[in-house]
């Protein structure tokens, strides 16, 4: 660990906290349905999508329609998506003239888009057309972003109002999201990363002839515009098999650093906009001083882990203990460290750096990240949701200790809202550890691992986790273009979405119903330092507590492995 | 302050050997599905005994361990049914006396309230409608309404207040309990129980927790144990396959061990005891909650509703001025108030009679030759009619010694015996002592009005500070009072309330639970008379007074067998104390499981993975002795917490931040660190005894 | 059922066009109109052929030039697919492969002093790498030196102005363009030996 590490780290902190506000406000606006300062181009547009599409955007749905709005847009979109991928072939825009995808690979890639996961079990520069990754991936990481801001802005709504029964218009929230939020900043953005030299062209691929007169064949594309998209809305699917390592996704630490903002922006000033919406900025801020304080721990955990390097390949003779097995020596070791922690806090998945050669620790924090179900800031809307999850469990633990019936921003947690809430968290880990279990005893499953001993089982782990927890990123030794992962993982991936969309909505109905208490000196305090030590305490137990056994097995004894102390 | 008339001890002999019998019934699985997760450890203790039958007879490994392992699997049932048992073994002491009070009776069932036969019936027998005459020495057979007649009626069967109270038809003070005795005179009741409905049945009901049912935090709360267990069981159900990926074994005993011990089995074991002892320490506070649900909303209470009178002001006004009219002297005045409350036994009398000495020196005299006038509800006034030998005895009608008659009481009654129309300024004089807040009360003397007596409310002692309390806890008070806006606005500022509700109907005392209702607020409210009922239907928590109407005990979701209005505040405190020892618990019992983790993880793996041992922070000293420790703890813990479970957390009215902060370190951090030393200790003693 | 599906058909499809085709579509003419260099592939052109992206790491092995670290894309150096390793820190096969490579190096660099710069013995996580931090540069520059025949110091101020700082003096960590460093040795020599 360094002096120039420690500060990259709190500079990037200080950007997102500085940013939160405006982000903040600016979504408030949006999704008040307010003006903003690109109504004038954006507003007919908004009115001519409205009108093409027969939405009628005056019109608010209770849960259960929002719920169903929801669900339909997104198995069309998995089907369409499906569909693109297996009909690639004789469809124009494939000058590199890459056959169909196989169905069970097509599969787990359109449930991947959809779902916001963007695992990619295929490397995108030899398996995807230039029109498969516009056309198809390139919308689904608009609109699956847009469907997870569309879930937070209705929960938000709903903790608003008071004995409402309606909590917004999916198919508005969602155009809303994508046109004044997404596309606006994905514009500007990837002027930046062209500049910076991201690619950004239709080309077929470019036969160069060495300097020692090798061949090479460089890949080409329309990248800046989908590494934008792919950081803002948290999707994390590269254009290239490489990913955000590859040097034209992100050529310069400069480009990282806007990768990593946009990573963290929308989900920090939901927070913020969260806030707002429910008339205490304060509320916001706390929440977003949780998932502060759980990222600066495992990020200053990953660093020092990190940093200790690997005894095994030191004692061959290389220089410093410096572990640079899958890593780019543009970013070294503090970069790709904070790189790793943002993507698998926020639901990104991207990678700058290989999360399979990382130390077994470091490894392990991004794993408890996705298995505490990325609500450190999170994916773009599901951050939020699944902290607000968080929130209505330690509120119903703890906040009976205050004498009264736990009440957040004066809505009253009784049954029902447990109940869901704890599906939701079923849902994420039996997404995980059911679905990792039986990875880890059918032979179909166990092909894919590489590695032995428990880097092995951390290997699995990490697959069902990235893809339960809609993240994306993975040990990817892990062989995971199998017909058993693509149809397991494709599972995983639609548990953990959508069992947990469909509570979340469940618990916005439910509370917009309900009538708002005001808060008086009896009621918990749910904005000061108490709290969020009361939620991070509660995250970390409950989360620490069903991943603890399995968390042993791998990484810790991995890490044990390496003869080093655990403590 | 919680505390008060027969305290049972904790840990009664008498009742803890009951209980352990009633521990033992409550293992039937019907019973036991009711607490779902010790319904999992009670499987889970059936299983390991099967494992370890097994073990025993075919031979196999850790035979010793996994026999004490089941043995701790059912002692962890056990205590959890014991809980519950004693829990309700202190109830029924408490039935057990109420009960001895509703010996079989006779009833005498009469056609009309003037008929005069009457034909014997059991009391069991009655329903309601029936009529039945009671006469002084007889015990009312059965719930009813005073219809006809009037009587005093010794209710100490009930009360444990030996002071008998008037019951009479009409009017507020006509409900009459089943089991109580006449002690004078003569009633008719209409019974409006049906047998086996009536209070007294109901309170037994209740108060046993036979017919409990779960509340909606409960409920809420046992949901969160329900998730919390099936994920523990997917955590545990998987770690096989991960075991096997690693190459390790982990026997089926050992699996359960991990289960029980990380399913919240303490809050599980706990969370009905809590419930019914909750229940009990408001009967031990001579109130009957009719739901454990209102005793809930008592602790969620935003605003209180509470009459002035008796609440906030000592309910006996005192004398604090005398207001002659006409050419009567003050003097004059004050001497015939005084002689004629003499024999006048309440606080008002004797505040006159104090008043009275003490402005002009007046002496007790020869009570011979006087004839004292006792109250009545009839006449509503009081005095003395003495003879001239009689005045004669009293220095101050010493210049008039001629027989007389004085009465004071409410102004209308004294001014129906004046001879003459009210003079205007005793009009005037009464109005003014209503205006500002006293009551007056008329003296008259040989059908002449003499002038008023100020009776003046005097603010309780003490209930300023009260109402500050609650304003630090969250709590809103609104004082309710006939009184005009005036006097109200002035005795509010006195007695520090948030607010106040003058001149107050009960339409208007209905009106206001309603808005604040409609704000998202919870109110509380007592109340006594038959128009006080809708307003106690209404609010979320309503104590009727047991002195109160029939309609009102029905209303209300409580019954105050004290009739102290100032309870409510109390009520309030059980309700808060009664949430804050779930919660605690709760908090407690999950954050126990990361020292057990940290005893059975490195247990369950070192075998395979020798470098975990890493893990195992407490040093335990064998896996067997661990996992063994780990087990018993969770065992105990249960026992250990069951006097908290029955006393109810400790609570400090204070504002919810502070009582976060307090909790969250005792029950939140404590219960992270205690089992590390707990199982520690244990460990080092499983060693000493050679137990694994 | 028909009618709850169309909205949310005709939304998707109008969103197909808006961000699948539109948005790449009218991003791509802006940037071939403001950065074209950039948005081709920063490719590197030399008498009329291109020889290489600089911001790609492409095969060296000859002993005059610099080599980039070690790549898994594809056979190597396969700019059309991008690969790493993906070995654990405990892996068996990478202390084997680490340890061949620090062999091959010693080998390839005897007069290289000190133990081996870690970027140059294991494989980076696209296999296109195009950078090497000082160490790795100097760990090399004696066998540059001596098949090129020119002295050290030259070479090291060739170096020295290659050599990119951290971006805005933090982001980052110091490193040099091996591809970029070899064209300009290249471009040195032909001064030196026109």
């Amino acid at each position: 660990m360094d002096a120039n590490g420690l500060l990259q780290i709190f500079v990037y902190c200080l950007l997102i906290v500085a940013l939160a506000p405006f982000v903040g406000r600016y979504l408030a606006t949006v999704f008040a349905g307010g003006r903003t300062p690109a109504a004038a181009i954006l507003g007919p547009v908004e009115r001519g999508i409205y009108r093409l599409c027969g939405i009628r955007a005056g019109l608010e749905q209770h849960w259960t329609g929002y719920a169903g709005s929801l669900l339909a847009f997104n198995m069309l979109g998995v089907l369409l998506l499906f569909a693109l991928q297996r009909i690639q072939h004789i469809l124009p825009l494939n000058p590199a003239g890459v056959p169909a995808v196989p169905a069970d690979l097509a599969f787990n890639t359109a449930v991947s888009f959809v779902t916001n996961t963007d695992w990619q079990a295929y490397a995108g520069e030899a398996t995807l057309s230039y029109l498969t990754q516009m056309a198809g991936l390139t919308v689904q990481n608009f609109v699956s972003a847009a469907t997870g801001i569309a879930v937070a802005v209705a929960l938000a709504r709903a903790f608003a109002r008071r004995s409402a029964g309606t909590v917004g218009n999916f198919y508005v929230d969602l155009t809303r999201a994508a046109l004044y939020v997404l596309l606006p900043a994905c514009m500007l953005g990837t002027l930046m990363l062209v500049w910076q030299g991201v690619p950004q062209n239709l080309q077929a691929y470019t036969l160069a002839t060495t300097l020692e007169g090798g061949q090479q064949v460089i890949a080409q594309g329309p990248v800046a515009s989908q590494m934008m998209i792919k950081h803002l809305g948290t999707n994390g699917g590269g254009f290239f098999g490489q990913n955000a390592a590859h040097p034209f996704e992100n050529p310069t630490p400069l480009t990282n650093m806007v990768h990593m903002i946009a990573i963290f922006a929308i989900g920090a000033g939901l927070t913020n906009a969260f806030g707002r919406m429910v008339g205490d900025m304060r509320q916001g801020w706390a929440l977003l001083a949780a998932m502060g304080v759980l990222f600066l721990a495992g990020v200053l955990a990953a660093y020092w882990a990190e940093s200790q390097g690997n005894p095994a390949l030191s004692a061959l003779g290389i220089a410093g203990p410096v572990n640079l097995e899958g890593k780019e020596v543009r970013f070294g070791i503090a970069t790709s460290v904070l790189f790793a922690v943002i993507t698998t806090a926020a639901s990104c998945g991207a990678v700058i750096a290989m999360h399979d050669s990382l130390m077994p620790l470091a490894g392990m924090v991004s794993l408890v990240n996705m298995m505490l179900g990325e609500i450190i800031v999170g994916g773009v809307g599901a951050g939020l949701y699944g902290m607000l999850l968080f929130v209505v469990l330690a509120v119903f633990i703890a906040g009976l200790m205050v004498g009264r019936t736990p009440e957040y921003l004066g809505k009253k947690v009784e049954a029902r809202e447990v109940k869901l809430a704890l599906v939701a968290v079923l849902a994420l880990a039996s997404g995980i550890l059911g679905l990792a279990a039986l990875a880890t005893v059918l032979p179909a499953g166990l092909v894919s691992v590489q590695d032995a001993g428990p880097h092995g089982l951390s290997e699995i782990l990490y697959a069902y986790a990235s893809a339960a927890a809609n993240n994306g990123s993975a040990f990817a030794g892990f062989g995971a273009n199998t017909p058993y992962q693509n149809a397991m993982l494709g599972l995983g991936m639609l548990v953990g979405r959508f069992l947990v969309i469909v509570p979340v909505l469940a618990i916005a109905g439910a509370l917009a119903a309900k009538k708002t208490v005001p808060a008086s000196a009896g009621t918990l305090p749910t904005h000061g330092v108490l709290f969020v030590g009361l939620l991070v305490g509660v995250i970390v137990i409950v989360g620490g507590l069903t991943f603890f056994p399995a968390v042993a097995l791998g990484p810790i004894a991995e890490h044990l492995l390496t003869g080093a102390a655990l403590f | 302050m919680i505390h008060r008339t027969q305290e049972i001890s904790l840990l009664d002999g008498r009742i803890a050997l009951q209980a352990l019998g009633a521990a033992f019934r409550k293992l039937a699985p019907g019973e036991l599905a009711r607490k779902p997760v010790i319904f999992v450890t009670a499987v889970g203790a059936l299983l390991s005994t099967v494992l370890f039958l097994r073990t025993l007879l075919a031979g196999g490994a850790h035979t010793v361990v996994i026999g004490q392992i089941s043995a701790w699997l059912w002692f962890t049932v056990l205590f959890a049914t014991f809980a519950e048992a004693i829990a309700e073994g202190r109830g029924k002491a408490q039935a057990a006396s109420l009960r001895r009070t509703r010996a079989e009776t006779t009833a005498r069932r009469i056609a009309s309230p003037d008929a005069s036969d009457w034909v014997a019936v059991p009391a069991a027998s009655l329903q309601a409608g029936d009529l039945v005459l009671v006469e002084a020495g007889e015990v009312i057979p059965g719930d009813g309404d005073v219809v006809a007649g009037i009587a005093t009626v010794d209710e100490s069967a009930i009360t444990g207040e030996s002071a008998p109270v008037i019951r009479e038809s009409g009017g507020d003070r006509s409900a009459v309990t089943g089991g109580t005795r006449v002690v004078s005179d003569r009633i008719v009741v209409a019974i409006t129980a049906e047998p086996g409905q009536s209070f007294l049945d109901r309170m037994i009901g209740l108060v046993e927790g036979a017919k409990r049912q779960k509340t909606p935090n409960e409920i809420a709360l046992d949901i969160l144990l329900v998730g919390m267990t099936i994920v523990f069981l997917l955590v545990v159900a998987t770690l096989p396959a991960f075991a096997h990926y690693s190459g390790a074994v982990i026997p089926v005993v050992f699996l359960v061990a991990l289960l029980v011990t990380l399913i919240p089995t303490t809050i599980g074991g706990l969370l009905s005891a809590i419930g019914i002892a909750g229940m009990d320490r408001l009967v031990r506070f001579n109130v009957i909650a009719k739901s454990g649900r209102a005793v809930e909303a008592a602790g969620d209470v935003d605003t209180l509703l509470l009459d002035k009178t008796g609440t906030i002001t000592l309910g006996n006004r005192q004398a604090a001025e005398f207001i002659p009219v006409q050419d009567v002297s003050e003097r004059d005045l004050a001497e015939a108030a005084h002689l004629a409350s003499l024999a006048d036994d309440t606080p008002e009398g004797r505040s006159i009679v104090a008043l009275a000495r003490q402005r002009f020196g007046l002496t007790a005299g020869d009570p011979a030759g006087l004839t004292f006038v006792p109250f009545t509800a009839q006449t509503r006034m009081s005095g003395v009619d003495m003879d001239a030998a009689g005045a004669a005895g009293f220095a101050e009608v010493q210049d008039r010694p001629r027989s007389s008659s004085i009465r004071k009481g409410a102004p209308d009654a004294v001014l129906a015996l004046l001879d003459q129309r009210a003079p205007r300024d005793l009009t005037s004089a009464v109005e003014r002592v209503a205006k500002a807040g006293g009551t007056p009360l008329v003296v008259a003397r040989d059908g002449r009005a003499l002038g008023v007596v100020f009776l003046k409310d005097i603010v309780k002692p003490g209930i300023r500070e009260r109402f500050q309390t609650l304003r630090a806890m969250g709590i809103r008070t609104v004082m309710i009072t006939g009184d005009n806006a005036m006097t109200a606005a002035s005795i509010a500022a006195e007695a520090g309330v948030d607010d106040f509700l003058a001149e107050a109907t009960p339409e208007r005392k209905l009106e206001l639970i309603r808005a604040e209702q409609a704000k998202g607020k919870l109110v509380a409210m007592c109340g006594d008379g038959s128009n006080d009922a809708p307003a106690l239907a209404q609010a979320d928590v309503g104590v009727a007074m047991n002195t109160g109407t029939q309609a009102a005990r029905e209303a209300g979701n409580m019954v105050d067998l004290d009739s102290d209005p100032t309870k409510l505040i109390e009520i309030v405190m059980i309700g808060k104390q009664l949430l804050m020892s779930r919660g605690a618990l709760t908090t407690f019992s999950i954050a126990n499981d990361a020292a057990k983790y940290f005893a059975i993880i490195p247990a369950l793996f070192v075998a395979s993975h020798p470098q975990l041992q890493a893990l195992n922070v407490m040093g335990l000293s064998s896996p067997e002795s661990a996992i063994l420790s780990a087990i018993i703890f969770n065992a105990l813990v249960i026992v250990a917490l069951i006097p908290l479970a029955l006393r109810g957390v400790r609570y400090s009215p204070a504002g919810a931040a502070s009582l976060l902060r307090r909790n969250l370190l005792v029950y939140g951090l404590g219960g992270l660190a205690a089992p590390f030393a707990g199982i520690k200790a244990i460990d080092l003693l499983v060693n000493a005894l050679g137990l694994a | 059922m028909i009618r709850e599906l169309k909205p949310a058909l005709l939304l998707l499809l109008v969103m197909t066009l808006l961000t699948g085709l539109a948005y790449p579509l009218a991003m791509t003419g802006i940037a071939q109109a403001l950065f074209p260099a950039q948005a081709g592939g920063s490719l590197i052109e030399r008498d009329g052929r291109v020889v290489g992206s600089l911001l790609l790491a492409q095969r060296f092995e000859r002993p005059e030039y610099f080599h980039p670290r070690p790549s898994l894309a594809g056979a190597g150096y396969n700019a059309a697919a991008s690969g790493a390793s993906n070995l654990g820190p405990t892996s068996v096969r990478l202390a084997a492969d680490v340890a061949a490579r620090v062999e091959a190096l010693r080998v390839e660099n005897p007069n290289a002093h000190g133990a081996v710069p870690a970027e140059l013995a294991t494989a980076s996580a696209s296999g296109l790498d195009p950078h090497l931090s000082p160490a790795g540069i100097e760990y090399q520059l004696p066998r540059v030196a001596r098949a090129r025949g020119l002295p050290e110091t030259r070479i090291r101020e060739l170096v020295a102005a290659h050599t990119q700082g951290r971006d805005l003096g933090f982001l980052g960590e110091p490193r040099i363009n091996v591809l970029a460093l070899n064209l300009a040795l290249d471009d040195l020599t032909a001064a030196a030996w026109p």
